[in-house]
């Protein structure tokens, strides 16, 4: 039998204890384990990134299309496309230009783009802002359909309204994106007219002004309500064609987790125990099945924020997969490892997080 | 006196793949106010199913009762709505299930589940935080019923359970899950506690904890007791009254002491053969040869007459109704038709 | 007439000893026919099948497949002629559409077959050897599963050139790691059992338990995953043929469709609208079928 290392003030603090689910008795036990948990992953992020960093420089230089004669254009003299190499560091070896960047790197320079002389690193920021801006919208959305329909989906299974919401949580998996990106654009934003076709904001409209670097937050807090409707009417077509992925990714991973719950012994006690099949439902049967569903979700918002290069290409939303996918296309070596590298950190750091939360959910699990 | 649970004539069938299992036939069980009924059978002979129609949780389909009655305190709770199924769950009965390992739900503390339970046996649902949870009011009959739950944990020995109250199920272990979920089904107070073989997930030394604490239960707050079990060494010790099952029959019944000493029905002998040999007696008998039917196209007539050593032509033409052989005790088979035979 | 009977002799003992698998099957059968929604993506996928094998027979101007121009018919509406109307070289959209059904079938399974052959074999060996052979191939897993897909497509088809051939490459690399994950994990729980055990006992060699033991325990889980996958494959194609790195013009590709239709909207919405279509009905077939395979062998799926 396992007893509490704090057990002396257990009992008072029992009785003082609020109704909500914050457990302090628990929280310095919590805290060391789930300390030394973090401090085991960060340790394991640096190999992922190193060796992240490595494949794409090698990738990305042993690329045979000559990135300086591209940006130097065709009208060029040699000597000036020599004194351009040598700017950049492109004709040294390669060892030497990798040590250089990731020198550059760990002083927070992310470098120039060879394209258009701008900072990477400023640019990587103002890009996945929007990504981020899209995500959180898109995720938002595709949970408030999602749930509902796996709830739905799961109480009446196997019956009619089941099969409707399985079919339209595949179907949301199976539309390609860039093709329905087309079509939302030519039905509500061309024949009706209700949105704009693509793009983030109004060119003829006051640019807001920049705070977080999403326009919906950045509108709202300066109280600008005109700014936020038209940043609003923007972001409607790109975050319907994001949220499909995770509408589907959602609507199935709760569904079926939600079924396996049920066969569960405890569903049976709590039945027995008389409570009403509807608390059931939403918080025993919940709380279990959103389990799985975080840890797929962080998996979806991880996806997510590394930009969706074919929406963001089709839809001109400025976000960090259409600034990759631009500066794969120039072999614009610096954007193209400064992109990779931001969302590598991007990706794995969200795993993180959605590992942490996992584990602080589930209490079977812990912090080893 | 009207019993506490009156089974009339009870049939169950379960959908299957494999086409439909006529699960009880004709099953008719009385239980008066205070009894200790132990129900004995092989695995699956109905038994859990006779019981859990009681509290309807034998979900719907796959199960459904073509015939028959169950009644609770006079009332047919087969036919009642489900917010009334509800309300009997919460108050009038307490079940207990077999393995304590899956019983609570692993991601509350056991302080949510009782808290809850409680409360829905109250039907005062809306202090869960549903609805208006935060109140004051709300709050007071929260920590009323933490109260009760911890007094309810102590009593079925749970130590130190001001503390452990707020930890989760995986911390503790399979016989100490079983007292909390005793002390879940007993915590509304109900008339009938329904124990669904709640002894046999558990280590050996645990079973006669266990089973002691149900019988000072049963001494302390008035219950009336449905033991399902394998074991007629647990239902000798426990129960004043037994009722023995075979595929979907209730084939003797009687007060134990009596059908101990006495048995009637061919299957009941054998039962009794085989607990000497083995006390746990699981599966197949050593005292009855061959094994139990399948439901799916159950024998015709008496379907114990596939392995009786008796078995005449009337056993295969038609099930032998209950006969009186004894004060109290009643057995369905065809040797007893026409009064005791002198053996 | 004794072969026949003889024949026929060792069918019914074939039936009697495999009585338990053929129950099985006949107990998924009734499941699988059950759920009408995975017989629509079964019907789904044997008509294009169907179409895959048979669209050099009868598509209606199989010319326009190689690339004929015609610029009489340039983007006329869908017409009886044209079903699909015509593109803006005056080919036929639909003879295209239906023709590339062929490609991207056959591209997707060998992607799947190319990436399953990666994933099992290293996650076998990492979940098998554990200790630091796992480390390294857990660790480049990791690093390929953070490495976004489509710009390993870019930068090999930078290297190489563009091409079917180039953007099946690149997606069998970036898809091994679900496989290797997959394995890995099933792997750790099974070589613990009992019969893993057995098999070392009597002497057999590491690579003759992976293959001979394991393995086919693991394939039930790399069907399901594979049957779930093979949509999002033909998807990864067309994707890759919409930037540009994938089928090049004048072969008939979904996504290159989608592609220069684009430049024709909104007055020819048809040249990008059918093929998007059609190729959405076909991606749900295969995720429908894959839906249905799943909930039938994956135990940890279903309840029923």
């Amino acid at each position: 039998m396992e007893t509490l290392p704090n057990s002396g003030e257990g009992f008072l603090k029992a009785t003082l204890r609020p109704v909500s689910v914050f457990r302090f008795d628990q929280l310095s036990i919590i805290h060391n384990a789930m300390l030394r948990y973090i401090g085991r992953r960060l340790l394991l992020i640096p190999v992922v990134l190193i060796g992240l960093s490595i494949l794409t420089f090698v990738i990305s230089r042993v690329v045979p299309g000559d990135p300086v004669k591209l940006a130097a254009g065709t009208q060029a003299r040699p000597e000036q496309i020599e004194r351009l190499r040598a700017d950049f560091g492109l004709d040294r070896p390669l060892v030497e230009q990798y040590l250089m960047y990731m020198g550059g790197l760990l002083q927070g320079n992310w470098g120039y783009s060879i394209s258009n002389r701008r900072e990477v690193g400023p640019d990587l920021v103002r890009y996945f802002m929007a990504t981020l801006e899209l995500t959180i919208v898109s995720t938002l959305l595709g949970m408030a359909i999602g749930i509902p329909l796996a709830i739905i989906s799961a109480r009446w299974r196997d019956r009619l309204p089941d099969h409707l919401a399985r079919f339209f949580s595949i179907g949301t998996a199976s539309v390609p994106v860039f093709w329905i990106a087309i079509i939302l654009q030519i039905i509500l934003a061309q024949n009706l007219r209700l949105l704009p076709v693509s793009g983030r904001f109004d060119a003829r409209a006051e640019f807001p002004e920049i705070i977080t670097g999403m326009l919906l937050f950045d509108t709202l807090l300066r109280g600008n309500f005109e700014g936020f409707g038209i940043a609003l009417r923007y972001i409607i077509i790109p975050a319907m064609c994001q949220s499909l992925l995770v509408i589907s990714v959602v609507t199935r991973q709760l569904r079926g987790d939600m079924l396996d719950m049920m066969s569960k012994d405890f569903v049976r006690v709590a039945r027995a125990n008389g409570i009403p099949e509807r608390m059931i439902w939403l918080r025993y049967l919940m709380k279990n099945a959103l389990i799985a569903t975080v840890s797929m979700l962080g998996f979806i918002i991880g996806f997510q924020l590394g930009g969706a290069p074919l929406i963001e290409y089709v839809l001109d939303w400025p976000g960090i997969g259409q600034y990759a996918l631009k500066a794969a296309l120039l072999l614009d070596f610096q954007p193209i490892m400064g992109s990779t590298l931001f969302i590598g950190c991007v990706v794995v750091g969200v795993n993180l997080v959605t590992d942490l939360l996992y584990r602080s959910i589930d209490p079977r699990i812990g912090f080893r | 006196m009207t019993p506490l649970v009156e089974i009339r004539d009870l049939y169950c069938e379960m959908v299957t793949f494999d086409g439909v299992a006529k699960v009880l036939n004709g099953v008719s069980l009385t239980i008066n106010k205070g009894d200790l009924l132990g129900v004995v059978g092989e695995t699956g002979c109905g038994k859990s199913v006779t019981a859990m129609s009681i509290p309807r949780l034998v979900p719907q389909p796959p199960a459904r009762y073509p015939s028959g009655q169950v009644l609770f305190n006079g009332q047919d709770v087969l036919k009642i709505s489900a917010e009334e199924v509800r309300d009997l769950r919460a108050r009038k009965i307490g079940v207990v299930f077999q393995d304590p390992m899956t019983g609570l739900n692993p991601v509350f503390t056991i302080e949510e589940q009782m808290v809850d339970s409680i409360l829905a046996r109250q039907n005062a649902l809306h202090a869960t935080g549903w609805g208006r949870g935060w109140l004051p009011s709300a709050r007071e009959e929260r920590r009323a019923a933490r109260e009760r739950a911890v007094q309810l944990l102590r009593r079925v020995g749970i130590p130190e359970p001001e503390k452990r109250i707020f930890t989760y199920p995986h911390e503790y272990s399979g016989g100490m899950r079983q007292r909390v979920l005793i002390a879940l089904a007993i915590s509304g107070r109900p008339e009938l506690l329904i124990a669904d073989e709640p002894t046999t997930a558990l280590d050996v030394s645990v079973q006669a904890q266990i089973l002691r604490l149900i019988a000072e239960l049963v001494r302390e707050i008035n219950l009336t007791v449905m033991l399902i079990t394998h074991n007629i060494g647990v239902v000798a010790q426990l129960c004043n009254r037994i009722a023995v099952m075979y595929a979907g029959n209730v084939v003797e019944s009687g007060p134990t002491r009596e059908i101990l000493r006495n048995p009637k029905h061919p299957y009941t002998k054998g039962l009794m053969q085989a607990i000497p040999a083995d006390n746990s007696v699981r599966g197949s008998l050593q005292g009855v040869a061959g094994n139990v039917p399948s439901l799916l196209a159950p024998p015709s007539g008496c379907r114990f007459h596939t392995r009786c050593s008796y078995v005449t032509d009337r056993c295969k033409a038609a099930l032998p109704p209950m006969q009186i052989v004894a004060p109290d005790h009643e057995v369905a088979c065809v040797l007893y038709e026409d009064g005791v035979p002198a053996s | 007439m004794a072969p026949v009977s003889s024949t026929q002799g060792a069918l019914t003992r074939w039936r009697i000893e495999h009585a338990s698998q053929l129950n099985d099957l006949r107990r998924g059968i009734y499941r699988f026919t059950r759920n009408w929604l995975s017989v629509i993506g079964l019907l789904i996928v044997v008509v294009l099948v169907i179409i895959a094998i048979t669209a050099p027979g009868w598509v209606p101007y199989p010319d326009d497949i190689a690339g004929a121009v015609d610029p009489a018919n340039r983007m006329k509406p869908p017409s009886a002629e044209h079903v699909f109307g015509t593109d803006d070289y005056g080919r036929d959209v639909f003879s295209r559409t239906m023709w590339a059904t062929r490609t991207s079938l056959v591209v997707g399974i060998i992607i799947l077959v190319v990436a399953i052959s990666i994933g099992v074999v290293l996650g076998a060996l990492a979940g098998y050897f554990g200790g630091w052979v796992n480390q390294v191939i857990m660790r480049a897993t990791d690093i390929m599963l953070t490495f976004p897909g489509i710009f390993l497509a870019l930068a090999i088809s930078a290297v190489l050139g563009r091409g079917i051939e180039i953007a099946m490459l690149a997606l069998s690399i970036t898809w091994w790691p679900g496989y290797c994950r997959l394995v890995e994990a099933q792997m750790l729980k099974i070589r613990e059992e009992d019969f893993v055990a057995g098999a070392k006992a009597v002497g057999a060699s590491n690579l003759r338990i992976i293959f001979r033991h394991i393995l086919p325990n693991l394939l039930t889980g790399i069907i399901v995953k594979a049957s779930m996958d093979f949509g999002f494959a033909v998807l990864a194609i067309a994707s890759l043929s919409f930037i540009g790195v994938g089928v090049q013009p004048p072969d008939p590709d979904w996504g290159s469709m989608i592609s220069q239709g684009r430049r024709f909207i909104p007055s020819g919405w048809w040249y990008s609208t059918f093929p998007g279509l059609f190729m959405f009905v076909t991606v749900l077939g295969f995720n429908l079928l894959g839906d249905g395979l799943r909930d039938l062998l994956d135990p940890n799926a279903t309840v029923r």
